[in-house]
């Protein structure tokens, strides 16, 4: 099998690792949060804007990590704009599960859209904390802790 | 006489196993773990069928058996790295354990507020975490000797940190992360001009070189079974008998012991003293059995043809546009530590897995050696006499479609 046809390695995430959007820092904002992967030295910044309703008006990341981490951060960001705070708790949850296959997207309902482009990534157990360290991080945020390592 | 490939092939089942997708494995990961050759993996398993026994305090026949192999397996590892005697070679579960045996009780015994434990930035965790933990308790002060950006260390400055003050210095033999081969010798006569003990971290270095303890004066060396073509779970402390005799027990608990009373416990003469409970009996056994192997390849023949692989690998590798090796010792083994322009380590360590490729990516276990480079990871390509240069060939070709998807 070549490396081309990887469902992992899809042209979407290879476009949003090099492409990153929502690429900085937001400020000012109104929750953050620092997420580090020590297996990979994945590390990154969530930055989140929310309004008084509790609304996700605006989202950016910055950091270093794999193409997975980034490209996952950046999907993230396009995802959560407009949504509110609970329903990107929902979205975190099916994205978790879809990374650990609990979630078939050809057949369980779903609001994941383009994320479904991680499906792939259950066969790489390793790599699923690279996927998830953004989200994780968006979460902690909005729960006001500071860092959040996983592993 | 050159080493023959093939047979050497065929002796380690573990290289005709299947990679992802069943691709045909090459395994370049041997600095986190070597295969295995048939006769250890017999060895072992022999153990396990006919002659499963504690020992040292069996009367029965499987014991007397099991104990003599395991006696015998101490004698043979006392043969391959020169110790005087038998009192010298303490079987632990692995380097790791040893180190950790000699900063407790070596360490937290003699080392008091102000003394010196020098180390240097290549080290791995195992030679930092536990000194610094006896720190906490003796309030002992570590040092770090520098190294160069070829990834070797400074001699000139290792010299100036030496002091009167220095009891310890505790360096790796062979770099994990780097391939560096350091100057043994010349790092010991240095430490002992001062009047400190050197402690010889070979996990790498015990399947690159011949290592003997009397011929480099080491004070102390660790290894571990598993990285020499043995079990995992295994491993030595070679210490100097006068050194071993001063220090308390690591452990407490049967084997180690000759009487105990609730007033007074007599502890084991040498090595027992320091092997606490029932051991690994036939992890010990199977590193015997790995120590006859590569005694019987022979240093010579394994030396030529891992010399051959890094001199080939450098130069495929030197070849490949924006690939940056870390690690450029002028003694080194076979070990690549690398970094590419624009992918990160994790995805190339991904990808060379599709095609069936083994490598290791991360900071391996030696975050200080990623800190002095400024990076966070490298890829980690670490082979051993088992592997050949077609899967050099086939590494570096896989390498360029990575490459290429990243572009």
């Amino acid at each position: 099998m070549s490396i081309h046809s990887d469902e992992l390695y899809q042209q979407v995430i290879l476009e949003h690792n090099k492409r990153p959007r929502n690429f900085l820092q937001l400020d000012p904002c109104t929750h953050q949060a620092e997420g580090y992967n020590p297996l990979c030295g994945d590390h990154l910044n969530v930055y989140l804007r929310v309004s008084d309703q509790g609304m996700i008006e605006e989202l950016s990341f910055l950091g270093d990590g794999c193409a997975i981490s980034k490209a996952s951060a950046s999907m993230m960001t396009a995802a959560l704009k407009g949504k509110t705070v609970e329903e990107a708790g929902q979205l975190f949850q099916e994205f978790r599960h879809l990374l650990t296959k609990e979630l078939d997207p050809e057949k369980d309902p779903h609001s994941l859209g383009k994320l479904t482009v991680f499906s792939g990534i259950w066969k790489y157990p390793s790599r699923v904390k690279c996927a998830v360290l953004a989200w994780r991080t968006m979460k902690g945020a909005l729960d006001q802790e500071k860092t959040i390592a996983t592993e | 006489m050159a080493l023959d490939i093939n047979k050497v092939r065929q002796d380690f089942p573990n290289l005709a196993a299947r990679g992802r997708d069943n691709m045909p494995l090459i395994y370049f990961d041997n600095a986190a773990t070597t295969f295995k050759p048939c006769e250890v993996i017999s060895r072992t398993h022999h153990h396990y069928c006919q002659r499963t026994s504690n020992i040292h305090r069996g009367v029965h026949y499987l014991s007397e058996e099991a104990t003599a192999e395991y006696e015998a397996s101490r004698d043979k590892v006392r043969r391959f790295i020169n110790a005087k005697s038998l009192s010298e070679v303490i079987f632990t579960k692995g380097a790791t354990e040893s180190l950790n045996l000699l900063a407790r009780s070596y360490g937290a015994h003699f080392l008091k507020p102000g003394d010196e434990v020098l180390l240097s930035t290549m080290e791995h965790h195992a030679n930092i975490v536990p000194w610094q933990m006896i720190r906490e308790e003796t309030g002992c002060v570590l040092k770090v000797a520098p190294i160069n950006d070829q990834g070797e260390i400074i001699v000139d400055e290792y010299r100036k940190l030496l002091s009167a003050r220095t009891r310890i210095v505790s360096l790796v033999h062979v770099s994990n992360s780097l391939g560096t081969v350091n100057p043994v010798k010349a790092l010991v006569k240095y430490a002992h001009a001062v009047g400190a003990v050197f402690i010889l971290d070979s996990a790498q270095g015990i399947s690159h070189e011949p290592v003997d303890v009397q011929d480099l004066g080491v004070d102390f060396c660790v290894f571990s079974g598993h990285k020499l073509f043995g079990p995992t779970g295994v491993g030595v402390l070679y210490g100097k008998e006068v050194l071993l005799e001063s220090m308390p027990p690591y452990q407490g608990g049967g084997d180690m012991i000759l009487s105990v009373t609730f007033e007074k416990t007599i502890y084991n003469r040498l090595p027992h003293k320091f092997e606490a409970g029932t051991p690994n009996v036939a992890g010990v056994i199977g590193l015997g059995a790995s120590i006859d192997y590569v005694t019987r390849l022979g240093w010579e023949d394994i030396i030529a043809y891992k010399k051959d692989l890094c001199v080939y690998g450098t130069k495929l590798l030197e070849g490949i546009e924006g690939l940056r090796l870390v690690g450029t010792a002028a003694n080194k083994a076979p070990v690549f530590s690398f970094t590419l322009a624009n992918a990160h380590p994790h995805d190339v360590g991904t990808l060379l897995d599709r095609e069936g490729i083994a490598i290791r990516t991360g900071h391996h276990c030696t975050q200080p050696v990623m800190k002095r480079f400024g990076i966070p990871a490298t890829s980690r390509a670490s082979l051993t006499f088992y592997n050949t240069r077609e899967e050099l060939d086939l590494f570096i070709a896989a390498l360029r479609k990575v490459i290429k998807v990243f572009s």
